[in-house]
């Protein structure tokens, strides 16, 4: 029998608001063990009662951070688990997990690139565990993100994402669906094929690509590459519905 | 060692669900139908679609669509539950037994387990004791309508006692072996087994 995966009980560290629904929490675990860039936790939540709740979260830090995970969560109105981490966790807390999870939706430095990652909200999560694996990469491939948000604050990582803007082998295309802000030179409309073929020819032949987000995005980007010539076997995608 | 954990301020909200005798451990309910895949839908043209028993079998057996729907078939309502945490009740598909299925072929007495194959290349591992007696079909219809390409259209295995990864979507068709081989969850990590009573995750679990 293989090892089981154990449940460990972890301490947040930090909390760092990324947009009004979404926050990253920083996890110390004691039993840490390095995780492959688009992997996740699964936490789980009991209460007074025995009662259990599961959810998975994906992990947004790249693995080389020893001793501790970022987990990226939004706030789902109706939801169970996320509205305790928005509500109730503090530093300090301690939240009991288990993982790293996940053999597929993985990318590490030896499968090498081009990448194309494609992401709709929350999605862009375990995309930017790979992208902040390969900042540190050598050789770091050429990389592509292709980002669908509602608005202007619903950009998940803004900051670092403008700031990555300088590193030539990165290109990051944003596409605002609902209503952009005064002076916005990116996309306005939901993912389309002039788009995906635009984020081909910028990231080169044959790349390996990873979609992450709603079921209809995740189904009209990987439907839509396919039509444009990518193997399927090149595509990875992880669809969510509602996750809460 | 973590059995008496308790998260600090946490109630849950499904203590007053009335079918929670029907929910898996570490389940929540879910009215929607969540749709994870590995990879990209694939497109099959009904022409093309053909489903095949072979391997340990004294007779294989490929039939076109048409011939596969019009076999026997029955309205099948049970639950499903995703490795994801979602549990679904009360789904209604249309489709064929298992067990119609493999009494066409002539099963050799050495088979002991399945790999269903599915268009796009997914496998996934099961035991014959897990696919007989009424415990398994193929379906074409959900919900009174074609099954959706998202859903695993145009056919799809479904095996509602374990996590829903093992009902094969897209499926094209099943090879018995007297030794199991593990598919493509189960060769990354998940459970072999999956039952979700027993919260049979991942490897080890």
């Amino acid at each position: 029998m293989p090892e089981p995966l154990a449940w460990q009980i972890a301490t947040v560290t930090a909390i760092r608001a990324e947009t009004p629904e979404v926050s990253s929490f920083t996890l110390a675990l004691p039993a840490w063990r390095a995780h492959r860039a688009g992997q996740h936790y699964d936490v789980r939540l009991t209460a007074l009662d025995g009662y259990k709740a599961q959810r998975s979260y994906s992990i947004a830090s790249p693995p080389s951070r020893a001793g501790e995970v970022d987990l990226t969560i939004e706030r789902i109105a109706d939801g169970e688990v996320s509205p305790y981490f928005h509500d109730v966790v503090e530093v300090g807390d301690r939240v009991e997990l288990r993982g790293p999870i996940g053999g597929y939706f993985v990318w590490e430095p030896a499968l090498g690139g081009p990448l194309l990652l494609i992401a709709g909200g929350s999605g862009v999560v375990p995309l930017m565990a790979m992208l902040r694996e390969r900042a540190s990469a050598d050789p770091r491939p050429a990389a592509v993100l292709l980002h669908s948000s509602r608005t202007y604050e619903d950009v998940i990582y803004r900051d670092e994402l403008d700031a990555l803007a300088g590193d030539a082998g990165l290109r990051v295309i944003q596409t605002l669906t609902r209503s952009q802000p005064p002076g916005w030179h990116g996309y306005a409309r939901r993912i389309d094929k002039p788009m995906l073929a635009e984020a081909i020819a910028a990231s080169g032949a044959q790349p390996l690509v990873y979609i992450c987000g709603p079921t209809l995005l995740v189904e009209a980007a990987a439907n839509g590459l396919v039509e444009l010539g990518v193997p399927p076997v090149q595509v990875r995608t992880e669809r969510f519905g509602p996750t809460s | 060692m973590t059995d008496r954990f308790v998260s600090r301020g946490f109630v849950g909200r499904t203590h007053e669900d009335g079918d929670k005798a029907r929910v898996p451990p570490g389940q929540y309910l879910t009215d929607s139908f969540p749709v994870l895949s590995a990879g990209p839908t694939p497109q099959i043209p009904l022409d093309s679609w053909e489903f095949s028993i072979e391997g340990l079998v004294r007779s294989p057996m490929r039939w076109s669509w048409q011939e596969f729907t019009a076999l026997p078939s029955r309205d099948w309502t049970v639950d499903i539950s995703c490795v994801t945490k979602w549990t679904k009740l009360d789904t209604r598909w249309h489709g064929v037994s298992l067990d119609d299925l493999l009494a066409a072929v002539e099963m050799d007495p050495r088979a002991r387990f399945v790999t269903a194959h599915s268009f796009g290349g997914y496998t996934t591992n099961l035991p014959l004791t897990d696919l007989l007696n009424n415990q398994a079909f193929v379906a074409w219809q959900y919900d009174g309508a074609p099954l959706e390409p998202a859903h695993g259209g145009p056919a799809r295995l479904v095996v509602p006692h374990l996590y829903l990864w093992k009902s094969a979507k897209w499926v094209r068709g099943l090879r018995l072996h007297e030794e199991d081989e593990p598919g493509f969850w189960e060769s990354l990590g998940y459970h072999n087994r999956g039952d979700p009573w027993r919260e049979e995750r991942y490897s080890g679990d």
